[in-house]
């Protein structure tokens, strides 16, 4: 029970968390866009939600590589 | 271990071991009878029956006995079938939407039911969380949206449209075909399957940290520590319930991108 607040861990972690940044940003810029596309011109709202969900797919998976990689790499 | 086998009756293992700090060897699978040789019989597969069940009686119930003026509960089916048939295959795979309904409401349903397990009183456990269950999801999907593509357009003539992208200069085709190849076919399934897998084992490690956590500080004998426990226990509430808004948009998401990786390998040339 002493060990209880003990810090330990892979830096693996912190690494993970860095590179959430990226798809972070990414992942906001897409939807961003979509919700200024939907506002200038509502009823393009399916195209652009098609096309978003591809996009954000594709950034995503940087992010999906990260945590894969985090528990992966020792 | 106190308060921690009520509040994770999943949880609990042998007597003794210690379950701090949770980690990758807190979803170990757990067999439903230990000892008598049946260890693939566990509980996540349990769980996986379990909610094709309910699953396949919720929607048989609720599509019996239908009205011209519908009832409450004939109300509230239509509405979720309307979300999955308009609000997915409608957007995003035009006319030819209704073919594929039933996969996408299926597989919606049965993976909203799966993570709903994570909050679930008597399962406390997110079955999508291992792996392998979102691998043989996204293997379904694959397996769809290439079927569907190679039996329209052909093997040779999907293999044009899913590598080769019209309007690229044939200069370029020595490094556009390998790399559309490998994003369409291959990386496609697999962040499918990690992106629902991650977002449901990080959720589950945090309510553990918390939970958990929570209740190994209200063990200890300092106030500070037992009033740490208190408000880490009281935080586990926003907790499950942003787990529960995560399980519904990872299962939306999942039946999402199935819906436009079907409608991308339909997709004519032009």
């Amino acid at each position: 029970m002493s060990s209880l607040l003990e810090i330990s861990g892979s830096l693996n972690m912190v690494g993970y968390g860095l590179a959430t940044i990226g798809p972070g940003i990414g992942v906001a810029m897409v939807f961003a866009a979509v919700i200024n596309g939907t506002a200038r011109q509502p009823e393009a709202r399916g195209a652009l939600m098609s096309t978003a969900w591809i996009g954000f797919a594709v950034v995503e998976a940087l992010a999906i590589i990260g945590i894969a990689l985090a528990f992966a790499i020792q | 271990m106190g308060l921690l086998g009520l509040i994770i009756p999943m949880e609990g293992g042998e007597e003794g071991a210690s379950h701090w700090p949770p980690g990758v060897d807190s979803f170990d699978p757990k067999p439903l009878f230990p000892g008598a040789g049946m260890d693939w019989l566990n509980t996540y597969l349990v769980q996986a029956v379990v909610a094709a069940i309910v699953v396949i009686g919720m929607w048989l119930w609720v599509a019996r006995g239908q009205k011209v003026v519908p009832t409450y509960k004939q109300w509230l089916g239509e509405q979720l079938y309307n979300l999955i048939r308009n609000g997915i295959g409608r957007d995003a795979l035009g006319p030819h939407y209704r073919k594929y309904t039933p996969y996408l409401l299926a597989l919606f349903s049965f993976i909203v039911v799966n993570n709903l397990w994570g909050q679930f009183f008597l399962f406390m456990f997110p079955t999508i969380s291992r792996v392998g269950y979102a691998y043989g999801l996204a293997l379904l999907s694959w397996l769809l949206y290439n079927g569907v593509g190679i039996r329209k357009h052909g093997f040779g003539g999907y293999l044009k449209l899913m590598t080769m992208p019209k309007g690229v200069p044939p200069v370029l085709y020595l490094l556009i075909i390998p790399l559309e190849f490998v994003s369409n076919i291959i990386v496609r399934p697999i962040t499918l399957a990690l992106r629902l897998f991650a977002n449901l084992f990080a959720g589950h490690l945090v309510v553990l940290v918390f939970v958990v956590g929570g209740s190994m500080l209200l063990e200890q004998s300092s106030y500070i520590y037992k009033a740490a426990g208190v408000a880490s226990l009281v935080m586990s509430y926003p907790i499950f319930a942003l787990e529960i808004f995560i399980g519904i948009i990872q299962a939306y998401i999942f039946t999402v991108l199935t819906a436009q990786y079907v409608a991308a390998s339909l997709a004519d040339e032009h």
